[in-house]
């Protein structure tokens, strides 16, 4: 079962990602990244981390993705992205980093002296579990994060809200190339 | 049965394919959509290895990391959306006031 | 007593530091004054340990602080003040007084003033520590800041390339000699573990002669060096590009001596070892002949009297090596006076002459400088050692001394010499203070020095004329701490005829001089002139030329050689092929910085490759 769950969500997963980095239509990619993150939410939910799941499908496709919906109105939308390089040289450069970050990260994980720093409880549910860690031994990278996410609220409003009905380019040379 | 090792190739791959949309991309737009591909591959091997050693450390990163994506897109869109009112793309390749 | 050690001491040094505060600024009056009074406090405090060790005090002997503490060295500033290092205390301060305020004459009108006075009085100081430290360390710090002082003040003109130049080659003549100078010094560390002059000396009668020798012939040759003796010599006559106060103060009665000091201060070393003293003395009687050699031809008033300082020296180093060491000092003391008043009187007539330094186009000057012409024959009385000035004293003893111990030969030649100094002092006279009127047709206008400038030179004179008197006190007095020198019961009888034969040649020495100068003009005729001797001494035996071709002109040659093929194409090709490597290398990648994001993406994508493979590799090889 869990085994016919996991392949199905990777390659769904990895096609629906393959189709974002692909597709030509701004349109067609940014619907796969959101199919995309809500498989990903599934993987979450196989892995027992439910509360990250949730969290997951609200963010990201329910923000993030929304955020990138309302940022598309400004953009030319329907116009093809237009055709870049595909060179040989970076496909085989991103693989090869990629199978170093494998080996990488399979190391340390051959050796058997990895210890639980917060270990989980069995008899609470996951989305307790996290509360009690977040909120006793990362309380403060939480109210940081908090803050962060004001500030970034703020600046995304103040940057895409000034002047929204004004061209502001300073050479018109610039447009006609 | 599923082991850690299987999550963490499913992210290399994941990760992979961001790199490469990185890479590749020059549409700023998609640029993003690369990086959001790579942020979440992190966060698999985050997950997965936090579910195999029980630990609750993975998730809480998983979880940050989250909070950054979002941030970073609240303020990057922003920035794209100055940009292609100034001068009306958004194609990386006309980029290149930082020129050395 | 520490009190007058420490005024005696640093005097200079705050002297030098005051004038050396107002260096760069024009002549100020201020500067003389305070140095001139800070030497004389010097001298004052010397005099007063020279009362206090007269009337049979303790040596005075202080360690100021440690200095160098490393392992098993351990050497301190240490400073003794006994009945040797008094003496000469007493003669570098007289003289350093004396010199300084005829300087403030003689350099009225120089634009270094200040500078001049800074670097005088840092002369003094370095040469206080010198004579007063107590150990080989110290003695050769101020060994080389009296060099270096010497450098400073002999290149003082430097926009004059002759005196840069002589300035260079004192230096380095000096550099040449302190390398044996310091290996005599670490031979002395290595065999007996201290530099202390009191624990060595007490270790060196049991210590191995060869050893011994060898450290004698070390410190001896760093004594040959700052004494100027043969070969090492031939930096003195040019150091005399110098202004005249400084050559009247380092170049004749204090620096170089102290090759001179060093020989006495280590009597009980080099009487363990005649051999090295016999080798000292032959050489000391060869420069003393061959100095006066060159003096009797040379026609520069200043080089005469630094070749007749090369051959005093050469007798203070007969009496060294032969074992009379406070017959050495004896003369040290009195040559200080009356060559210090020589060179002296010789500024005074270049003063007069506006710098020129050729005897042959005086003359007659008697008249209008009548002091300094009395002032110089007094000094020239007393070098050619006529009764009753000092020289006749302190010679004879030399001369004595090299009968006495059956050394014949050093004898004759210290004999002849004698009779050559003789001359060439009078010969100096002669055409400086008498005979025809020359400058009158090179259209000269001498004029008398100052009066104060006089009067600084009159206790010099006084002390030329009477301190040969004093030989008993000062034996008694030296011989606390050198040794005596035992005359054999012979020479009692002979004493009597060798003096009458030594002032007879003097005598006639001077009366050759003084006649062939009354009578015809100019001391050699043309014909003499021509003459191979002639030429000979003029050229000063061609030392300089021979050094020139066996040292000067191959090290050109080896230089040149190494110019072309390791300068240009070892080192300055590896230099430039690390510039052009390092340009190529930019002209190539300057392509990444095109400016375009993604490139710089692929870059960064890149980086992040190849640190990840140095992790693997890193990860790989620590499992």
């Amino acid at each position: 079962m869990e085994v016919i769950a996991f392949y199905t969500f990777a390659i769904a997963i990895i096609a629906s990602f393959l189709i974002v980095v692909t597709s030509k239509n701004v349109l067609y990619s940014m619907s796969a990244l959101a199919s995309g993150m809500v498989l990903i939410s599934g993987l979450f939910f196989l892995l027992n981390a439910e509360f990250l799941g949730v969290v997951q499908i609200i963010v990201y496709t329910g923000a993030v993705i929304a955020l990138y919906a309302f940022a598309m109105i400004f953009f030319d939308s329907a116009k093809d992205v237009k055709e870049s390089r595909r060179s040989r040289a970076i496909f085989l450069l991103s693989t090869f980093s990629s199978i170093l970050l494998v080996l990488l990260m399979t190391i340390p994980m051959s050796s058997d002296a990895v210890s639980a720093l917060y270990p989980m409880h069995q008899d609470v549910g996951n989305a307790q579990d996290v509360g009690m860690v977040l909120f006793t031994k990362y309380l403060i990278p939480f109210e940081v994060a908090a803050v962060m996410l004001l500030v970034a609220m703020v600046g995304g409003i103040v940057m895409a809200g000034k002047k929204m009905d004004r061209y502001l380019g300073n050479d018109k040379e610039e447009i006609s190339k | 049965m599923i082991t850690l090792e299987d999550y963490i190739v499913l992210a290399t791959l994941l990760f992979m394919i961001g790199l490469y949309g990185v890479i590749v991309r020059t549409n700023l737009l998609m640029l993003f959509f690369a990086t959001e591909i790579m942020l979440n591959s992190v966060n698999i091997a985050l997950v997965a290895i936090s579910n195999y050693y029980e630990d609750l450390t993975g998730q809480m990163f998983a979880f940050f990391i989250i909070a950054i994506a979002a941030s970073e897109v609240a303020i990057g869109l922003g920035l794209l959306i100055l940009w292609y009112k100034r001068h009306g793309n958004i194609d990386l390749n006309t980029l290149k006031s930082m020129k050395g | 007593m520490e009190l007058f050690l420490y005024t005696a001491l640093f005097a200079p040094l705050a002297g030098s530091l005051f004038a050396g505060i107002f260096g760069a600024s024009p002549k100020n009056i201020i500067t003389g004054l305070v140095t001139s009074s800070l030497i004389f406090l010097s001298f004052v405090s010397s005099l007063f340990l020279f009362v206090h060790l007269y009337n049979g005090g303790e040596i005075v002997h202080v360690e100021m602080m440690d200095w160098i503490m490393a392992g098993d060295l351990s050497v301190p500033f240490g400073f003794v003040v006994d009945n040797v290092s008094s003496t000469m205390m007493l003669v570098v301060t007289l003289v350093s007084t004396v010199v300084h305020i005829y300087s403030m004459g003689y350099m009225e009108h120089d634009k270094g003033f200040n500078r001049f006075f800074s670097y005088l009085s840092a002369f003094v100081f370095s040469m206080m520590v010198l004579v007063m430290s107590d150990n080989f360390l110290g003695l050769f710090i101020g060994w080389e800041g009296v060099g270096l002082c010497s450098w400073l003040l002999i290149g003082f003109w430097y926009h004059k390339e002759s005196a840069t130049w002589a300035a260079n080659e004192a230096f380095i003549m000096n550099r040449i000699a302190d390398l044996g100078m310091l290996i005599g010094i670490f031979l002395i560390y290595w065999n007996f573990g201290s530099l202390q002059y009191d624990e060595v000396f007490s270790q060196v009668a049991e210590t191995d002669t060869t050893i011994l020798t060898w450290i004698g012939i070390f410190l001896f040759i760093g004594a040959m060096g700052k004494s100027a003796q043969f070969p090492l010599h031939t930096w003195l006559a040019d150091a005399m590009e110098g202004p005249t106060p400084v050559s009247a103060l380092i170049h004749a009665a204090t620096m170089v001596t102290a090759g001179v000091y060093l020989v006495i201060r280590a009597n009980e070393l080099y009487s363990l070892i005649p051999e090295v003293g016999y080798f000292i003395a032959s050489l000391g009687a060869f420069v003393a002949f061959f100095a006066a050699t060159m003096a009797l031809v040379n026609r520069d008033i200043k080089r005469v009297i630094a070749y007749s300082t090369l051959s005093q020296l050469g007798y203070m180093f007969v009496a060294g090596g032969l074992g009379a060491y406070w017959i050495a000092l004896f003369h040290l003391a009195t040559h200080a006076f009356f060559k210090a008043l020589l060179f002296l009187g010789a500024g005074n007539v270049m003063h007069a002459m506006d710098d020129e330094l050729n005897i042959m186009k005086m003359g007659g000057m008697r008249k209008v400088m009548g002091w300094t012409a009395i002032l110089m024959i007094v000094a020239s009385l007393a070098l050619a050692g006529i009764y009753p000035f000092a020289g006749f004293f302190s010679k004879d003893k030399i001369l004595e001394v090299a009968f006495d111990s059956n050394h014949y030969i050093l004898w004759g030649v210290l004999w002849v010499t004698a009779g050559l100094t003789a001359f060439y002092s009078f010969r100096v006279v002669m055409l400086v203070f008498f005979g025809k009127e020359r400058y009158k047709d090179f259209g000269f206008h001498p004029h008398e020095a100052h009066k104060f400038m006089l009067w600084a030179m009159s206790p010099l004179a006084v002390l030329a004329i009477i301190a040969g008197f004093f030989e008993h006190q000062f034996y008694n007095f030296v011989t606390g701490v050198l040794p005596h020198y035992n005359f054999s019961e012979e020479i009692h009888h002979v004493v009597g005829q060798l003096i009458l034969v030594t002032t007879g040649i003097a005598l006639t020495g001077i009366g050759i001089a003084v006649f062939s100068n009354m009578y015809r003009e100019g001391v050699f005729s043309t014909v003499l002139q021509n003459n191979f001797i002639y030429r000979f001494l003029d050229n000063q035996w061609y030392i300089p030329k021979i050094y020139d071709e066996v040292f000067a002109k191959p090290y050109i040659e080896l230089s040149t050689l190494l110019w072309n093929r390791v300068d240009v194409k070892i080192v300055d090709a590896t230099v430039d092929g690390i510039a052009k490597f390092l340009h190529t290398t930019g002209e190539k990648t300057r392509g990444m910085q095109s400016g375009n994001l993604s490139h710089m993406l692929r870059w960064v994508v890149a980086g992040f490759t190849l640190l990840l493979v140095l992790a693997v590799v890193y990860t790989y090889y620590s499992i």
